[in-house]
C-alpha cells in the first residue's frame, strides 16, 4: 500500500494480568491453574444468594507494586465498582472492578528500541478486578462453563494512546510482561491467558493532531498475534480511508487462523455496564506507610540490573542484556556468581558464558523455564571453580555439564567418579611428550625448520594419548620447551 | 406470647423444658396455618435440638439463649434449608451455609424453628408480594401485617416463636412490628453481619430482631451483633450488654421530635397515641424539643432510586443458569434469561429491577443515581445535626395502622408511602426501633419509632423499654 507512509497509527493497549496470589480476590478459594473444572469454588465465587466479597489484601499489595514500578500515583482511597452484564460464566451477573477511582493513575514506562533509544509511554491507570469464568464452546455436547477462574484477581493496565506502530505496541507489551514477571505478581504467560491484551487502534494523516475513529481489537493471545493483528487493523483502516470510507467504531476479534479481525456482533458489544460503586466493599485505604513498605520490597528492574552488570561484573553489553531479560535467568546468573571461589572479571565472564550459552541452550532445546532447570546455580559455580583451579579443563567441563543435567551429583563427585581430573603433574606430561616427540621425528624436524603450524599436531597427539585430561596450558609450555631445546 | 424472661423462669422452676417450649410453638404454627406465616418449618430438627439444649441446661453448659425459639425470615440463609426469598425463582433453592446471624444464634443455643413468609426479595410493605400467598394479620385476617417481614412479625405476634429475625431495608422490620403490635428493631448499618442475608439493597439492608418485648430484642441483638470477617461492611465497634442498659432511667434524656414527621399525612389517632407517650417521657424527666430534618421530603424518592439501583444488580444472579428456576426448553441463551426472569420474578420485583436498571443506565446515572447519593448525604447530615442537640428522635413508625389486603396493592406509590417514616434511618444508617403504642379505635396496633445515633442501640433500647412499660 503506497500511501501507508502518509498515515500514522495511534494505539493504546489495555493489558490484563492475572495476579499470582494463592487465593482468589474476594474469597479463600485456590487460584491454582489446571485443577478439575469447577473444583476451586465456594458459595462466594459461585455467587450464591447471600454471600459477600472480602478483599484479599495481597491483591492491593501486588497492584501497588505494579503502580510503583510504573511510576504511578497510588491513591490513598480507591473504590470498587460493579460492572453489570449477563453471561453464564459470570455468576453474580456483575464483575467487581474499579471504575471511577482506581488504585493507580498517571504513570509511565520506557520502552527500548533495538538501537538503544527509549520512548516514554504513559500509563493512564491500573485497577484491580476479578476474572470471570471460562465458557468452553468447542465441546460437542453444548457450551459448558468452568468457574474455577471466577474471582481470580486481575489488574488492568491501561496505556495512553502513545504507541505509534505495532512494533512499539510489541515493545510496550514486552516491557509490561518483563515488569510483572520481575515483580513476581504475574507469570506473564499469554498462551495460558494469564496475560491478555486488547488494543484501541486508530489512524490519522501524519501531522494531524486530532485522533481518528478508533476500533478495539480483542483476542490477540500471543506476542506475535498482537503485532500481526495491529498491522492488519491499521492496514484495513488506511484502506477504508483511502477509499473515501469511514472507520466504524466497533470491536473486532482477531482470528489468528485466518489472519483477520472480525467485527463482533453488535448485540454482543452493545453493553451498558451500569457501573456503580460496589456497596459490599468498603473503600480501599492505602496510607503512605503501606506504600513505603511495599516500595522497600521492590526488586531491581531489568535496566537497573543490566547497568549494574556492566559496572560490577564488567560484562559486555550483549551479555548483560541477555542475562537480565528474564528475572529468573538473572537470578540464576547471580546465584552462580555468588558461589564462585575466585571473584574476578574473568570468572564473571566465565559464569556469564556458561549461563548464556550452555544453560540457555538447554532451556531452548528442552522447552523448559529456568525455574525447572535441573542444575542448581551452586553446582554450576562449583564446576567453574574446578576450571579456574585447574582441576578440569574447559573441554572436560562440557562433559561434566552434560552429566550434571542427568545426575544429581555435584561436579566434584562427577569428576572423581569418572576420573576426569586434569593431569597437571609436570613429570607425567613430560613423559608422554617425550614419547610423542621420539615417535614423530619427521614432524619435529619440520617444526625446527620453521614450520610452526605442526605445533598443533603435537598438542593434539599429547591430548589424545592422555585422553584429554592433560592440562592444556602445561602441555603447551612443555612442548615449546622440548621442541626448542 | 410469652417473653424469654418468663420462659427462663419456667425453665429454672422446672415447669417446662426446651422441648415443651418448641412443641408449644410447633402446635401454634400448626393451628395458625391460615395465617400463612411460615414457608418452611423444621419440626423434627427443632425438637431434637431442643432436647439437646435441655441436656446442656441440666449440665449448666447452655448458651445465653437456651430456651428461646427463633423463626427466621426466608431471606436469611440457614444451612441445608430452603431460602426462597418469597420468590418462585428460588422456590427449591437450598442454602449451603448459615448466615452469620443464624450461626451466632445457634451457638447461643437458640432453636431455629422455621422460615417466615415475606414480600418477594423483601420488596413490599404488606407481605402481599410473596409468591406463596399473602400473610394475614392475626387480629383481622382481611388485613395485612405490614412488610416485608410480615411473616416474622406475625410469628412473634401469634406465639409461633419467641423472637424472629427479619431484615429491614426501608422499614421492613419496624413497619410490620408496628402494624402487628410487637417490637422490631433495625440496628445501625454494619452492626449485624449481612453475610447470609440475601441482598436486596446492600447499602441499606440490615438484619434485626422481632420480639414481644424490648428486652427480648435486646437479648437477641447482643448475640447477633459484632464484627464478622465475612462482611467487610460490618463494623469493628464493641457490642455493649444491651439487656443491662435497660435501666428505665430517662432523667435528663434529650428527646427530639422531627416536625416533618408530624405533618398532615399522619393519622390523628396515631398522632395522639404517640403524643401520649411523649408526655410520659416529659413527666419522667426527659427534655423534649422540636427538631427539623429538612431533607425528609426527599427520603422516599432517594430510597427508591438507590435501593432499586442496587437491587437491579443484586438480583442479576437469578438468571436460571446455575440454580433456581429456569425456563423450559429455551431457544437460546437470551431466551433462557428473559423467560426465566419473566416467569420467575413477581410484578413488584420486576418493577424495581426496571427502575434500578433505568437509574443506572448511561445518560441517566448522573441525574438519578448520583443525585440520589448526594441527597442521601444531605439526609445523613440532617440526622447528624439533630443528634448534636438530642439523644434520640421519636416519630410514628407508620402513617397508618394495618390496612386491608388489596387496598394498596395496585397503587405502588401509595404502598411506597407506608415507609415514609422509616426509610430515613436506612439512608442515614442509624438504628431504629418500633414499639407498640396502643391501639386505634378499631383495635389495630399503633407503632412508635425511636431513632438513635450510629451504634447507640443501647440508648434506643433503653428509651423503647421505658415507653413499652409506661403509658
Amino acid at each position: 500500500m503506497p500511501s501507508n507512509e502518509h498515515y500514522e497509527p495511534v494505539i493504546g493497549l489495555e493489558v490484563h494480568c492475572q495476579l499470582l496470589t494463592k487465593s482468589k480476590a474476594f474469597c479463600s478459594c485456590s487460584t491454582q491453574f489446571g485443577n478439575e473444572p469447577n473444583s476451586n469454588v465456594c458459595p462466594i465465587c459461585l455467587g450464591m444468594p447471600g454471600v459477600l466479597p472480602v478483599l484479599n489484601k495481597q491483591v492491593v499489595e501486588f497492584t501497588i507494586k505494579m503502580g510503583l514500578a510504573t511510576h504511578c500515583t497510588i491513591a490513598p482511597k480507591s473504590i470498587f465498582a460493579r460492572k453489570n452484564y449477563f453471561y453464564p460464566d459470570l455468576p453474580k451477573g456483575f464483575q467487581i472492578s474499579q471504575y471511577e477511582e482506581p488504585l493507580c493513575t498517571d504513570g509511565f514506562v520506557d520502552i527500548e528500541f533495538e538501537d538503544g533509544k527509549k520512548k516514554k509511554i504513559g500509563i493512564t491507570r491500573i485497577h484491580m478486578e476479578e476474572d470471570a469464568g471460562k465458557s468452553i464452546h468447542d465441546i460437542d455436547i453444548d457450551t459448558v462453563v468452568d468457574v474455577n477462574r471466577c474471582g481470580v484477581p486481575l489488574i488492568e493496565i491501561v496505556s495512553e494512546p502513545d504507541l505509534r506502530s505495532p512494533h512499539e505496541a510489541y515493545l510496550y507489551l514486552y516491557k509490561i510482561r518483563q515488569i510483572v514477571t520481575y515483580l513476581g505478581i504475574c507469570d506473564g504467560n499469554m498462551e495460558e491467558g494469564s496475560l491478555r491484551c486488547d488494543a484501541n487502534v486508530s489512524v490519522r494523516k501524519k501531522g494531524e493532531t486530532k485522533f481518528g475513529t478508533k476500533t478495539e481489537v480483542k483476542n490477540m493471545n500471543s506476542f506475535r498475534f498482537v503485532e500481526r493483528a495491529l498491522e492488519y487493523e491499521i492496514g484495513r483502516q488506511i484502506a477504508l480511508l483511502e477509499d473515501g470510507q469511514k472507520v466504524l467504531q466497533e470491536t473486532l476479534l482477531w482470528d489468528s487462523n485466518q489472519g483477520i479481525a472480525v467485527p463482533m456482533r453488535s448485540k454482543e458489544e452493545a453493553h451498558d455496564y451500569r457501573y456503580f460503586p460496589e456497596p459490599d466493599l468498603v473503600p480501599v485505604a492505602v496510607n503512605q506507610n503501606w506504600v513505603n513498605k511495599v516500595k522497600a520490597t521492590l526488586p531491581e528492574f531489568p535496566s537497573e540490573r543490566r547497568d549494574r552488570y556492566l559496572k560490577e561484573y564488567k560484562l559486555p553489553k550483549y551479555d548483560a542484556d541477555v542475562l537480565t531479560t528474564e528475572k529468573g535467568l538473572a537470578d540464576y546468573f547471580e546465584g552462580v556468581v555468588e558461589n564462585l571461589d575466585k571473584k574476578s572479571d574473568e570468572t564473571y565472564k566465565l559464569a556469564s558464558n556458561w549461563t548464556m550459552t550452555d544453560v540457555l541452550r538447554v532451556l531452548k532445546v528442552q522447552h523448559i523455564e529456568i525455574s525447572d532447570f535441573p542444575v542448581p546455580p551452586k553446582n554450576l559455580s562449583e564446576m567453574i571453580n574446578l576450571i579456574v583451579d585447574g582441576t578440569i579443563s574447559g573441554k572436560i567441563a562440557k562433559d561434566v555439564f552434560e552429566e550434571m543435567l542427568k545426575s544429581k551429583d555435584s561436579p566434584r563427585t562427577i569428576v572423581e567418579k569418572r576420573g576426569l581430573v586434569q593431569v597437571s603433574e609436570e613429570g607425567a606430561i613430560e613423559k608422554v611428550v617425550d614419547e610423542i616427540l621420539s615417535k614423530n621425528k619427521e614432524q619435529v624436524d619440520k617444526y625446527r625448520s620453521g614450520k610452526n603450524q605442526v605445533f598443533g599436531f603435537f598438542v593434539g597427539e599429547t591430548m589424545k594419548a592422555m585422553k584429554g585430561k592433560a592440562n592444556p596450558k602445561m602441555v603447551n609450555e612443555i612442548l615449546k620447551k622440548k621442541l626448542s631445546s | 406470647m410469652k417473653s424469654f424472661d418468663i420462659l427462663r423462669q419456667e425453665l429454672s422452676a422446672g415447669t417446662t423444658s426446651c422441648e415443651k417450649i418448641a412443641q408449644t410453638y410447633l402446635a401454634a404454627i400448626d393451628n395458625g396455618k391460615h395465617l400463612n406465616t411460615f414457608l418452611s418449618v423444621f419440626a423434627e430438627k427443632a425438637r431434637l435440638n431442643a432436647v439437646a439444649i435441655d441436656k446442656k441446661l441440666k449440665s449448666g453448659k447452655a448458651g445465653p439463649l437456651a430456651g428461646m425459639v427463633v423463626s427466621v425470615k426466608d431471606v436469611i440463609c440457614v444451612k441445608d434449608e430452603r431460602v426462597t426469598c418469597g420468590s418462585r425463582i428460588l422456590e427449591n433453592f437450598v442454602s449451603l451455609y448459615d448466615a452469620t446471624a443464624v450461626s451466632r444464634l445457634k451457638a447461643a443455643d437458640a432453636v431455629i424453628i422455621g422460615k417466615c413468609n415475606m414480600d418477594e426479595f423483601a420488596m413490599g410493605s404488606s407481605t402481599e408480594n410473596s409468591a406463596f400467598g399473602r400473610v394475614k394479620l392475626p387480629q383481622d385476617g382481611a388485613r395485612i401485617p405490614g412488610g416485608s417481614s410480615g411473616g416474622s412479625a406475625v410469628a412473634v405476634r401469634a406465639g409461633m416463636s419467641t423472637t424472629s429475625l427479619g431484615s429491614d431495608t426501608g422499614g421492613s422490620i419496624r413497619q410490620p412490628a408496628a402494624l402487628t403490635g410487637v417490637v422490631g428493631m433495625k440496628p445501625t448499618y454494619g452492626r449485624v453481619s449481612r453475610y447470609g442475608l440475601v441482598a436486596f439493597a446492600s447499602s441499606l439492608d440490615c438484619i434485626g430482631p422481632f420480639g414481644v418485648c424490648v428486652k427480648d430484642v435486646a437479648a437477641v441483638l447482643k448475640v447477633i451483633a459484632g464484627h464478622d470477617e465475612n462482611d467487610s461492611t460490618s463494623a469493628v465497634v464493641p457490642v455493649p450488654d444491651y439487656v443491662s442498659s435497660l435501666t428505665k432511667d430517662i432523667q435528663g434524656l434529650r428527646v427530639g421530635l422531627p416536625k416533618e414527621y408530624y405533618g398532615s399525612a399522619l393519622n390523628t389517632e396515631i398522632r395522639e397515641a404517640v403524643e401520649r407517650k411523649i408526655e410520659s417521657l416529659r413527666k419522667n424527666g426527659a427534655n423534649v424539643v422540636e427538631v427539623s430534618l429538612p431533607s425528609t421530603d426527599y427520603c422516599i424518592a432517594t430510597y427508591y432510586i438507590l435501593a432499586t439501583a442496587e437491587a437491579s444488580s443484586n438480583l442479576a444472579r437469578y438468571d436460571g443458569a446455575r440454580y433456581g428456576y429456569r425456563s423450559q426448553n429455551p431457544e437460546d441463551l437470551m431466551e433462557m434469561y428473559v423467560e426465566s426472569r419473566t416467569n420467575g420474578f413477581g410484578a413488584e420485583v420486576k418493577r424495581r429491577i426496571m427502575l434500578g436498571t433505568y437509574v443506572l443506565s448511561a445518560g441517566y446515572y448522573d441525574a438519578y443515581y448520583k443525585k440520589g447519593q448526594i441527597v442521601r448525604r444531605l439526609i445523613y447530615d440532617d440526622f447528624h445535626r439533630a443528634f448534636e442537640k438530642v439523644d434520640v428522635l421519636i416519630t410514628p413508625t407508620s402513617p397508618t395502622t394495618a390496612f386491608r389486603a388489596g387496598e394498596k396493592a395496585d397503587d405502588p406509590l401509595q404502598m411506597y408511602l407506608s415507609d415514609i417514616y422509616t426509610t430515613s434511618a436506612n439512608l442515614a444508617g442509624i438504628p431504629g426501633i418500633s414499639v407498640p403504642c396502643g391501639n386505634d379505635k378499631q383495635g389495630l396496633p399503633i407503632g412508635l419509632q425511636v431513632l438513635g445515633k450510629h451504634f447507640d442501640e443501647a440508648t434506643v433500647l433503653k428509651v423503647a423499654d421505658f415507653l413499652e412499660t409506661n403509658v
